[in-house]
């Protein structure tokens, strides 16, 4: 028995150190191939250098419109994912009937289950042609598209993580807030949201994790033009779309096999970050 | 005694298999018609062994000059510095052409716009022009549309029509033939570019310098936004070399060429 025992708690230790290696050989794969980049360009050329034109006589490596690409697009459907996922959450476990709630919940869940190449290709042949028609802009591929189908995505998560932090404030607050005179209404935007706030901006982050590594939907539809967008209908290329694009062409071991790898690093240690303080505020949260 | 004569006949009957070896490296452009060529070539030849690569242009010839492949593809012709090179290493580079490529110009469906001359399509593409109306169009903001720049055809376009420019960064870009021609269809102030092969109807295609490209004026070389694509050797090809290159050179393998998208030499 106590050797069975033993031998289950070996098998669990080991699976958990194949996912740890796995990981760390992730990293260090990452970073020896994209480290050669600078030997080609100084750090500073990569990050903040305007132009990128990789296969270019002279080339250029720099990657500052592809990470603003990228956060633009991520800020932007934050702002758009952020009031639908946090709204419907809020509804469903404080305001809706356990019927439709019932209903609901499964719903905004399957739209987590909706493949992401689904989404982008309902970005072009939907998306786009309306946003042409509707607001006469050039082109339907842009930022504010791209955004718009990327705050589909991550309203899910935002969404069910949040309803979690909201279903997890003790019913006692809420009953102290009613008891003093408070209307619905008033506890939830009062009470119950203040109370879960640290759980909400977990929610907001590992949402907006989602957008910052998601690739076939900006690939897809964001025009990826490697410029700083001017305007919300102006096309970007953020890097998990630049990367996917041209790894398949890139030359092995060349400067642009390693600039790619390099901007790879980049995009990990953006969710790597967001994850970090997904995780710092989660802990925060527990020990209140 | 008995088993010495055995693996020594093993290794004669073996050796036929084993000279049909062949590695193809280079050229993106030439990449699908070399696909084509090889699997049929391998589907007459099964004990012929062939791998293929891309790479670009420059890792095919390369490639032959170092010896790493017995055939270089290569969407352009090899440069002086290449080939001396090559007789530096004891290399006779032997250019065999294989196809042509050519590019057209394509735009929205009901852009009235029919012609652009090279200088125009130039400014349109690095940015100096941005409105239809600058090119005898309507008063419309110029979608400008450009391939990835790792594909073959976005090196083409660079290299015969912006004169080594860079492609302004507004751009959008396409990754695939297919899609570009759907964004073009459904966009419609856009430009853009792609082989002859890959055109349909849902697009307008518009002529360069008064002459539209075509099959024909490809051939007769008044359509200027066209190139003969090659595979190198180093030296004359034999044996299977030989067989390969003759393959792709006749009727059948032009067929393939034609299916590849590309313009067929005859």
């Amino acid at each position: 028995m106590r050797r069975n025992e033993y031998l289950i708690k070996a098998f669990f230790f080991l699976t958990a150190c194949v996912s740890v290696t796995i990981l760390a050989l992730i990293m260090i794969f990452l970073v020896k191939e994209g480290a050669p980049i600078l030997s080609h360009v100084t750090l500073k050329e990569f990050l903040f250098g305007q132009y990128w034109y990789p296969t270019d006589d002279p080339v250029a490596f720099g990657i500052f419109p592809l990470i603003v690409g990228t956060v633009s697009v991520t800020l932007i459907s934050t702002l758009v994912s952020v009031p639908l996922g946090v709204m419907t959450a809020v509804y469903i476990a404080e305001i809706a009937t356990d019927n439709l709630a019932a209903i609901i919940k499964p719903l905004v869940e399957l739209i987590a289950a909706i493949p992401s190449v689904v989404i982008g290709f309902f970005g072009m042949v939907v998306v786009s042609p309306f946003l042409q028609d509707t607001f006469g802009v050039p082109t339907g591929l842009n930022l504010f598209n791209a955004s718009l189908m990327l705050a589909f995505m991550a309203t899910p998560t935002i969404c069910s993580v949040t309803e979690d932090a909201i279903r997890s404030v003790p019913e006692s607050l809420k009953e102290a807030s009613l008891a003093l005179g408070a209307t619905h209404l008033e506890t939830i935007f009062k009470v119950t949201v203040p109370a879960a706030i640290s759980g909400i901006s977990t929610a907001i982050i590992l949402g907006m994790s989602r957008a910052v590594g998601e690739t076939m939907v900006v690939l897809m539809v964001a025009g990826g033009a490697a410029m700083n967008p001017h305007s919300l209908f102006d096309p970007v290329r953020p890097m998990p779309a630049s990367i996917a694009a041209e790894m398949g062409e890139a030359a092995f071991g060349s400067e642009h096999y390693n600039a790619l790898f390099a901007t790879g690093v980049v995009l990990f240690l953006f969710t790597l970050g967001f994850n970090l303080f997904a995780a710092w505020i989660a802990g925060r949260y527990n020990r209140k | 005694m008995k088993k010495i004569i055995l693996v020594l006949s093993l290794i004669c009957l073996a050796s036929p298999a084993m000279a049909g070896k062949l590695v193809l490296k280079g050229s993106t452009t030439v990449l699908p018609i070399a696909q084509k060529a090889t699997e049929a070539y391998m589907a007459l030849h099964p004990d012929t062994v062939i791998t293929l690569s891309g790479g670009g242009s420059g890792n095919g010839i390369k490639a032959i000059i170092d010896g790493t492949a017995t055939i270089g593809n290569s969407s352009r012709f090899i440069k002086d510095k290449e080939v001396k090179q090559a007789v530096d290493q004891n290399a006779y580079p032997v250019p065999h052409r294989i196809a042509i490529d050519c590019i057209v110009p394509i735009i929205h469906k009901n852009n009235p716009v029919s012609d652009l001359s090279k200088e125009k399509l130039r400014d349109i593409y690095t940015g100096k022009i941005t409105n239809w109306k600058d090119v005898g169009g309507p008063d419309m903001k110029i979608v400008v549309i450009s391939r990835d720049s790792s594909s073959g055809t976005f090196d083409a376009w660079k290299e015969l029509v912006l004169d080594g420019e860079r492609v302004t960064p507004a751009a959008l870009t396409q990754p695939s033939n297919g899609g570009l021609v759907t964004q073009i269809s459904g966009t419609k102030g856009a430009i853009g570019y792609i082989a002859l092969g890959y055109i349909n109807t849902d697009v307008k295609v518009v002529s360069v310098d008064g002459i539209k490209g075509s099959e024909q004026t490809a051939k007769n070389g008044r359509y200027t936004i066209s190139r003969p694509l090659f595979m190198f050797t180093a030296g004359w090809p034999e044996g299977e070399t030989l067989d390969f290159i003759n393959f792709i050179l006749s009727p059948k393998g032009q067929a393939l060429v034609k299916e590849a998208g590309s313009i067929t030499l005859y």
